[in-house]
């Protein structure tokens, strides 16, 4: 064999170099993506081809689904049934929802491994008021949203359930939740990482304590509060 | 075999060790490619959905990926060839310059310049990947602000990584000779002088021939 190659050592330069500017974008990248995003939503709205949706430029929705394809309801097969350790278990159909009152506000949807999307606007139903209606029983500790893909489930104390910025959300965006949104109907919780907000929600069970849903069971936090 | 110059014979390039680590290598990288077209498109994951087993295919893929890569430091043909791949001369300087460098007017190792800037942009970009992907999958390692620097570092080094591997797959399926090379571990001499003189002139003496 030979003796060694001859050159400069500039691969070892390169691989150090790379992962020391991976560090720098890890501490530095939240404002870079800010900035990049203001930067490039006209490009992103005025975009005919949807080609910029492809690659991760910018804050863009990522859609998560746990199960395989998920049959979408409408407002004729949709319903929400509030039940468990209740005094007044009920059903309700979309059009319950949208005569009840209605709380709005605009917010970011933050992910618990870092993305996020700024200035998301919502309206729909506070959870507070559905479990008020419903009157818990005195042993309630938690309540548990279900899904109608079938599978998932998240987890919330009563007292979490209740914050003002936990809603039944019916719009997204000033019109209706879409299904790849989880519509009709779906969770926002503001205060909470994007994994407590049950999409494609069919179920508010009332239980006697906290026990993990689908992604708590999966090593994510319980309680799920943004900075914590 | 013959005598003279042996214009037919087949020279030595890869020996075992590296075949079967570029083998697993590629069939890790592929895997974590695939998965994250999956994760990363929201259309692609509504209708495959399953997120926690592609993502957890996905990671362990990641974290497998550079195993081979360090046991194939126990090969000293593989331990050699990195050093080749590290080490820059004024030559791959020309090369990367000329218009003709195909031409070979300019003598050119066991990997030419365009080779060895992708073995090192694969590898830091699979070093970024790793510890960005590291901090995403293990939530509470980092707080939030990094954890999204981490994001934004991970999808960017993906998508040029993703690039990368379809150039390189480009670039192998114009040269049967050079997919034959890492198949079987032989290519042509005829292929080797037109393609690395250098090294068919470091591998392939003639005048040590008896």
């Amino acid at each position: 064999m030979a003796a060694g190659p001859e050159g400069a050592p500039v691969g070892r330069r390169v691989v150090l170099g790379l992962l020391g500017l991976g560090a720098v974008g890890v501490v530095t990248g939240s404002r870079i993506q800010a900035w990049l995003s203001s930067a490039l939503a006209p490009v992103q709205l005025h975009d005919p081809t949807g080609l910029s949706g492809l690659v991760p430029l910018g804050d863009t929705w990522r859609y998560y689904s746990v199960t395989g394809p998920v049959a979408s309801r409408d407002a004729a097969s949709y319903s929400l049934e509030v039940s468990g350790l209740v005094g007044r278990p009920a059903t309700y159909s979309l059009a319950d929802l949208q005569a009840l009152p209605q709380t709005s506000f605009t917010d970011t949807f933050q992910c618990v491994t870092g993305w996020r999307v700024p200035d998301v606007s919502w309206s729909g139903v506070r959870v507070a008021d559905l479990l008020e209606a419903a009157a818990p029983a005195t042993d309630a500790v938690g309540v548990r949203f279900g899904s109608f893909d079938g599978t998932y489930s998240v987890n919330m104390t009563l007292d979490q359930a209740r914050r003002s910025d936990v809603i039944v959300a019916l719009t997204m965006y000033g019109k209706p939740v879409t299904h790849a949104h989880g519509g009709p109907v779906r969770i926002y919780s503001g205060s909470m990482y994007g994994y407590k907000s049950t999409k494609w929600l069919s179920k508010i069970d009332v239980t006697p304590n906290n026990r993990p849903g689908y992604w708590e069971d999966r090593g994510y936090p319980l309680n799920g509060i943004i900075g914590e | 075999m013959s005598e003279g110059p042996k214009v037919g014979a087949d020279l030595d390039r890869f020996v075992r060790a590296e075949r079967v680590v570029h083998r697993l290598v590629a069939i890790l990288m592929g895997t974590c490619l695939v998965t994250a077209v999956i994760l990363y498109n929201g259309s692609i994951m509504l209708a495959v959905g399953h997120r926690h087993l592609v993502e957890t295919i996905h990671v362990w893929s990641g974290l497998a990926l550079p195993v081979p890569m360090l046991v194939g430091l126990a090969s000293a043909a593989y331990r050699f060839d990195l050093r080749r791949l590290n080490r820059f001369t004024s030559s791959d300087w020309s090369w990367l310059r000329s218009r003709s460098r195909r031409g070979g007017t300019i003598p050119v190792g066991k990997f030419n310049a365009g080779q060895k800037i992708n073995a090192w942009l694969v590898a830091g970009a699979t070093g970024v990947l790793l510890g960005t992907g590291a901090l995403m999958y293990w939530t509470g390692l980092v707080r939030l602000s990094w954890r999204s620097g981490a994001t934004f570092v991970h999808d960017w080094s993906a998508l040029a990584l993703g690039l990368l591997v379809i150039g390189h797959t480009v670039y192998a399926f114009r040269d049967p000779e050079a997919r034959r090379g890492m198949r079987t571990g032989r290519v042509s001499a005829r292929w080797a002088r037109a393609e690395h003189a250098a090294w068919a002139d470091e591998v392939d003496r003639p005048e040590l021939d008896p």
